[in-house]
């Protein structure tokens, strides 16, 4: 198919390289250390009032966790040769880094807090569960049963120290994920110091923001009713990071304006043609100010629970959408014009190929299929349904 | 073993050759290639070219390259008197069959050719989380297509476009400065069929390679210096225009 | 005491082994000449090396067509390598017998370079070739490896038009 293209671009330019797939992946590992920062915020920082969110946001990181590779295997020419990161990485790369950071991440930071916490649990389980279940939870118990007062403190102890650690690993999940971009001297659209920092900022208010959702979905959907002060808590919390992540991206847009280099009048084109929808009335209009707006007058007003309850659903909805928007927009805004600042191409998003936005969907889809299975294996909520015979509380709650 | 005249005519054309680099003083240089002997680039006399695209189609023709995709391109400009933040660029093709006839008379217009610059401080091979494309010993930066996992980083940290994922391998490829040929005496496809020498191979730790003095005597410069990648492919008379 | 952090252990075992488990696969799956020169394999460079030769260079073709050489040198087109218009022909010089070079059609190969275009140095002969040749073949009045035209010569040629 040719692509339409305005102006001049270097022959090689006019096919874009980095599909929808790769505004995905930021967008997928953004969840990831947001809701890990949500779950650290009642952990390490004391934050009582998201308690009942705690285990259901480590649950969600897991889920987006697992699912955060498959576009990036999906959209390489040659998946069968990833392993090489793990082989020879190269050490000047920050994409190199990816094995290891998310493994890191993984193994020694999410998972390793999931088992402490949810150890007793699964021993429970291991004991009172039938027929395959029964199995998964006998392998996960790793084979030790020991549920005494003592291994459970340490479990705790333990807990709270890799929470302390995965603080700066999620920030480092995602923020070298900034760095991928913001090195790129070649691309002025990407190149600044702040893109890292913007990338986590925004990533901790999407994740904040899906966990707050979610929590509010699966506690309707299980006819309970919601605890509003955790309600409250959450939302604050959202509200001020946005207000930090809305300064930084502003910050960064003013000083382009006023300095007005080279690269400004070609990507400030695309701004107000190519990318006018996208950024300006999704990212900036819907997903930012209207949901700080909202969130302020929450803070401002005083409204009745369901009046506060509806806000926040309609905040948090539109900020995931609108931090999808900034990833859409530094990914594909960034290969939309000429390194020659003299043109313009276009994406040609296919729908049913490996790259397509079919593939995007199914993706964006496959986390929440786990976040369910999840749920049922180990469930995070604080009252009688769950499968176990003890409340399942969160461990550390107890003491 | 009688010798005929059909060995004669195979004998001949291997013997021009190396004849060539016997009568240079070097002639190991033809089958002992050494990698720290040599520090490649290229030299492109922008006044001399005629947009031709002969070096295009030498070169998709000599390193099989896909249709639509380029390892080498002439972009023709345009530039409207003063107005050298502006000019108008066009490049149909890659410029490989050369470019249609134009009513413009005023202002200036010339022919740029393009390709890798096998930077010195390559920015490409500084993000290739793999060690899948690099810089050779003696200057020439390539691409290891049985390596590359088609990430397609290195063709976002290219400020000049010269990169592409070639559809039939799905690895990244790109001009390699013929590096099947400089290694055996000849030097690139486009240099070659150049029919006016606008291009021309240059070894810069050759002290006997003409660039030397070009460098001492012509004003040359490189693509956007201020990325600081080392290009190695001077463009002598260039305009300020050129992006 | 040692019961209570037994689970820990176990963990601490599972990942141990996998640690050296990996250390093993690395050792065996690593490209052998990897590091050689650099942070990549030392054998991609030989592997670029060897790749066929399309072009053979205009030394090669001047080794046999040697009546070619002595025409050119009283022309302007001295400078204008072989292969820059009867293309890629290293097959052709590897084995003559076999391989028939093709004849060229001179109203495309001329053009190519001649055509008149602004952006062309305005030293370098172009010519519209509508106003000049009125379409035909270039080869009915030039000769390619002699392409100049005596005085006398041109009368002929525009008695030809």
């Amino acid at each position: 198919m040719t692509i339409p293209v305005e102006g001049f671009m270097y022959p090689n330019e006019v096919e874009l390289q980095w599909s929808v797939l790769i505004v995905l992946y930021p967008f997928i590992t953004g969840l990831v250390a947001g809701a890990f920062i949500l779950a650290s915020l009642e952990r390490v920082f004391r934050v009582q009032a998201v308690k009942p969110t705690y285990r259901l946001a480590l649950l969600t990181a897991l889920s987006f966790l697992l699912v955060a590779p498959l576009p990036l295997q999906l959209h390489l020419g040659h998946p069968e040769r990833s392993f090489e990161m793990y082989l020879t990485p190269h050490r000047s790369s920050a994409m190199a880094m990816f094995g290891f950071v998310y493994l890191w991440y993984l193994m020694a930071v999410l998972l390793l807090e999931i088992w402490l916490d949810y150890r007793r649990d699964i021993v429970l389980k291991s004991q009172s569960a039938t027929g395959l279940v029964r199995f998964v939870y006998r392998v996960l118990t790793l084979g030790s049963d020991n549920i005494s007062e003592r291994s459970l403190w340490i479990d705790e102890r333990l807990g709270y120290f890799i929470t302390l650690v995965g603080i700066p690993s999620a920030f480092l999940l995602h923020g070298y994920v900034g760095f991928i971009f913001g090195s790129v001297k070649a691309n002025p659209w990407w190149s600044s110091p702040l893109m890292p920092i913007v990338f986590i900022f925004s990533a901790m208010v999407s994740g904040i923001a899906a966990v707050m959702l979610l929590y509010m979905i699966s506690t309707r959907l299980r006819r309970r009713a919601i605890d509003i002060r955790c309600l409250d808590k959450i939302a604050q919390y959202l509200l001020y990071t946005f207000v930090i992540d809305f300064s930084l991206e502003m910050l960064d847009l003013l000083q382009r304006i006023y300095e007005a280099d080279e690269s400004f009048r070609s990507l400030d084109f695309m701004v107000h043609t190519r990318l006018w929808k996208s950024q300006v009335i999704v990212q900036i209009l819907l997903g930012t100010v209207t949901p700080i707006a909202l969130l302020g007058l929450t803070q401002i007003l005083k409204l009745t629970d369901a009046a506060r309850k509806r806000i926040y659903a309609l905040a948090g909805s539109l900020t995931v959408i609108g931090i999808f928007a900034m990833r859409w927009n530094v990914v594909i805004g960034g290969q939309l014009f000429s390194k020659s600042f003299l043109g313009y191409t276009t994406y040609k998003m296919s729908f049913a190929t490996r790259e397509g936005l079919l593939t995007a969907i199914v993706l964006m889809i496959l986390p929440f299929l786990i976040l369910w299975v999840l749920v049922k294996l180990l469930p995070p909520w604080p009252d009688a349904d769950s499968l176990s015979v003890s409340s399942a509380t969160p461990a550390h709650g107890t003491s | 073993m009688e010798i005929t005249r059909r060995h004669l005519l195979l004998l001949l054309p291997s013997a021009a050759v190396a004849w060539k680099y016997v009568l240079a003083g070097t002639p190991e240089s033809a089958p002992n290639y050494k990698l720290t002997e040599h520090w490649w680039g290229m030299l492109i006399d922008i006044p001399k070219c005629i947009g031709c695209g002969s070096c295009v189609r030498a070169c998709a023709q000599e390193n099989e390259v896909p249709d639509g995709y380029f390892r080498t391109w002439v972009e023709r400009y345009h530039v409207a008197d003063w107005k050298i933040e502006k000019p108008e660029v066009e490049s149909p093709d890659g410029g490989k069959q050369g470019f249609p006839p134009n009513e413009e008379s005023g202002g200036k217009n010339f022919f740029v050719p393009k390709l890798c610059n096998h930077c010195a401080d390559s920015p490409c091979t500084q993000v290739c989380p793999v060690g899948a494309t690099f810089v050779t010993p003696d200057g020439v930066v390539l691409v290891d297509k049985k390596y590359c996992l088609g990430c397609r980083y290195c063709v976002q940290a290219c400020p000049y476009g010269c990169r592409f994922i070639n559809p039939k391998t799905n690895t990244a490829e790109k001009c390699t400065l013929c590096y099947h040929r400089i290694t055996k005496g000849l030097t690139t496809a486009c240099c070659e069929v150049c029919p006016t020498g606008a291009r021309q191979l240059a070894d810069l730790k050759n002290p006997k390679d003409p660039i030397h003095e070009f460098l001492r005597t012509h004003t040359v410069q490189v693509l956007k210096p201020h990325m600081a990648t080392g290009a190695k492919v001077f463009y002598n008379g260039m305009d300020g225009s050129v992006r | 005491m040692f019961k209570d952090i037994e689970h820990l252990i176990r963990l601490a075992l599972v990942m141990a082994i996998a640690v050296v488990a990996f250390i093993f696969v690395r050792a065996a799956v690593i490209p052998r000449s990897f590091g050689q020169y650099g942070h990549y394999r030392g054998d991609a460079i030989a592997e670029v090396a060897a790749r066929p030769i399309a072009f053979a260079g205009h030394q090669v073709c001047e080794g046999c067509h040697t009546e070619v050489v002595d025409q050119k040198k009283l022309g302007k087109h001295v400078v204008v390598p072989c292969e820059a218009c009867h293309g890629a022909l290293s097959n052709h010089a590897e084995d003559p017998a076999s391989v028939t070079p093709p004849k060229l059609d001179t109203a495309v190969v001329c053009a190519r370079c001649h055509e008149a275009n602004s952006a062309k140095p305005k030293t370098f002969p172009q010519v519209v070739t509508a106003d000049h040749s009125g379409g035909i073949a270039c080869d009915t009045c030039h000769q390619p490896h002699k392409p100049g035209i005596e005085s006398s010569d041109k009368k002929v040629a525009e008695g030809k038009k």
